[in-house]
């Protein structure tokens, strides 16, 4: 099907090691967020749930989609289209969506105790929040049965599509915030963007260090098991083909 | 292209107009949302007057919905989707065709409820060149953006509760921005509205520019 990877099965050596690297920064994060670093002179305590929140934004945002419009791309371009690019562009994304939805649900947790609302209609959390959805969407389409290549070339346009309408969506959440601009959103502003330094802006780059090894181990996982999934499908389909076969020589 | 593209509006006009859904069901219908808004939100008038512009692209993106959906079933019935796909046309010839299509819907439907908010909501319309433009803009990029996610929905049996998840969020920034614009303009005060609008006009040549490129592959595989 593809010359690019073609894994033998869910578990390697290398991913074994990147799977306890990762244990490893996470369990880092969760002694520098919890134990090492200060409490915030504004925030208090709650500004530990930030270690977690930037991480798992930067994540889906950027590392996920990035991808999933990258393998999107690459799958569409008839020189390097293949299964394994559809397939990574899936398992990206899902992991985009589980963290995106993470995100938005510590930030709403840290906005309750901070803000003292769960929700703002920041431009911020407003572009994110419509991104969650467009990506629910995706995921849809990529759920809806068809021909393997059919379903791969749909989901590949969706994604594209997706990624083209987010600038729009920033910009348009971003004019609509600050046209009808209440005074109450520059402070939201500036506690969302705090001036950090030391240990927090420590802890702050080892979270987004340990989720980035996470990305890493459950997309090449989330791969695997679909590949793993697709050989399945693809054999029992050769399989019921011998049989038809087989009852056809019987017949004769 | 243009030739195809005439053609299959002219195709599509003749099917909506021969069987009168869109007069029959679409327009009642986002009458009626319009009516239920007022429930919703209680009959007092300076409300309604303020909200209106937000009331009326929310109505008519629920409606328009209805009629990108429909542009597509007429296309399932008797397998004319093959049919179509074997004609020969210019895939990007049919992608305008349709949009265009749907757009000279949107834009009657859009002039019926501009008469039920002035009418049901009290507003007072004010900078006809803005409004005008927000609307073009508006109906321009809703069709496109609608036809390109219609085939994607199209032939599927789940394409009805599909549509709406994949269209609305791509949506959402037009909403947004064709309110804001018309607010603007109705308020008399357009230097905050031009934004918008250049907004809406970048929003529509993406999507066409998508549709004409994306079509053809598209109703390939649909």
């Amino acid at each position: 099907m593809t010359t690019t990877s073609t894994p033998a099965g869910l578990s390697t050596r290398a991913t074994r090691m990147l799977g306890w690297l990762t244990a490893a920064t996470l369990a880092l994060t969760a002694v520098m967020a919890l134990v090492v670093s200060p409490p915030d002179v504004n925030m208090k305590d709650s500004v530990r749930l930030l270690y977690l929140h930037v991480p798992t934004a930067w994540l889906a945002m950027y590392v996920s989609f990035g991808i999933t419009t990258l393998a999107s791309v690459l799958y569409l371009w008839k020189r390097t289209r293949s299964r394994f690019w559809d397939l990574t562009a899936g398992a990206s994304a899902e992991i985009g969506v589980l963290f995106l939805g993470l995100t938005l649900l510590i930030g709403s947790i840290w906005g309750r105790i901070t803000w003292g609302v769960w929700w703002t209609w920041d431009a911020r959390l407003t572009t994110t929040a419509v991104l969650f959805v467009l990506y629910l969407g995706y995921l849809a389409v990529r759920k809806v049965p068809a021909a393997p290549e059919v379903q791969s070339r749909r989901a590949a346009i969706v994604a594209v599509a997706a990624f083209l309408d987010v600038p729009i969506v920033h910009f348009s959440v971003t004019w609509w915030r600050t046209l009808h601009q209440d005074a109450s959103i520059l402070d939201e502003r500036r506690l969302l963007d705090p001036q950090i330094t030391g240990t927090m802006a420590l802890t702050l780059f080892i979270g987004v260090a340990a989720f980035t090894l996470l990305y890493a181990w459950l997309l090449v996982h989330r791969f695997r098991l679909a590949w793993v999934e697709d050989r399945i499908a693809d054999r029992q389909m050769d399989i019921a083909i011998e049989e038809r076969r087989a009852e056809a020589e019987v017949v004769k | 292209m243009w030739r195809d593209a005439v053609l299959v509006a002219g195709k599509d006009l003749r099917v909506e107009a021969r069987s009168r859904v869109g007069i029959n069901q679409v327009v009642p219908f986002a009458l009626l949302v319009l009516v239920l808004f007022a429930f919703a939100l209680d009959s007092d008038r300076a409300t309604l007057a303020g909200v209106g512009p937000g009331l009326f692209w929310v109505t008519v993106l629920f409606s328009g919905l209805l009629a990108i959906q429909r542009s597509f079933v007429i296309e399932a019935d008797d397998d004319a989707r093959d049919a179509l796909r074997l004609s020969g046309l210019d895939g990007a010839g049919i992608f305008l065709g349709k949009a265009a299509a749907i757009a000279v819907q949107l834009a009657a439907l859009e002039a019926v409820l501009a008469v039920g908010v002035v009418v049901l909501y009290n507003l007072q319309l004010h900078g006809p060149v803005m409004l005008l433009l927000t609307c073009v803009a508006t109906t321009v990029g809703l069709a496109a953006a609608g036809t390109v996610y219609g085939i994607i929905a199209a032939g599927l049996r789940v394409r009805d509760t599909l549509l709406p998840l994949l269209v609305l969020p791509v949506l959402a920034p037009v909403l947004l921005a064709a309110a804001r614009a018309c607010e603007a303009a109705l308020a008399g005060t357009p230097s905050e509205g031009w934004p918008w609008v250049r907004l809406l006009l970048v929003f529509a040549t993406i999507y066409v520019t998508f549709g004409v490129v994306a079509f053809g592959p598209l109703l390939e595989e649909s």
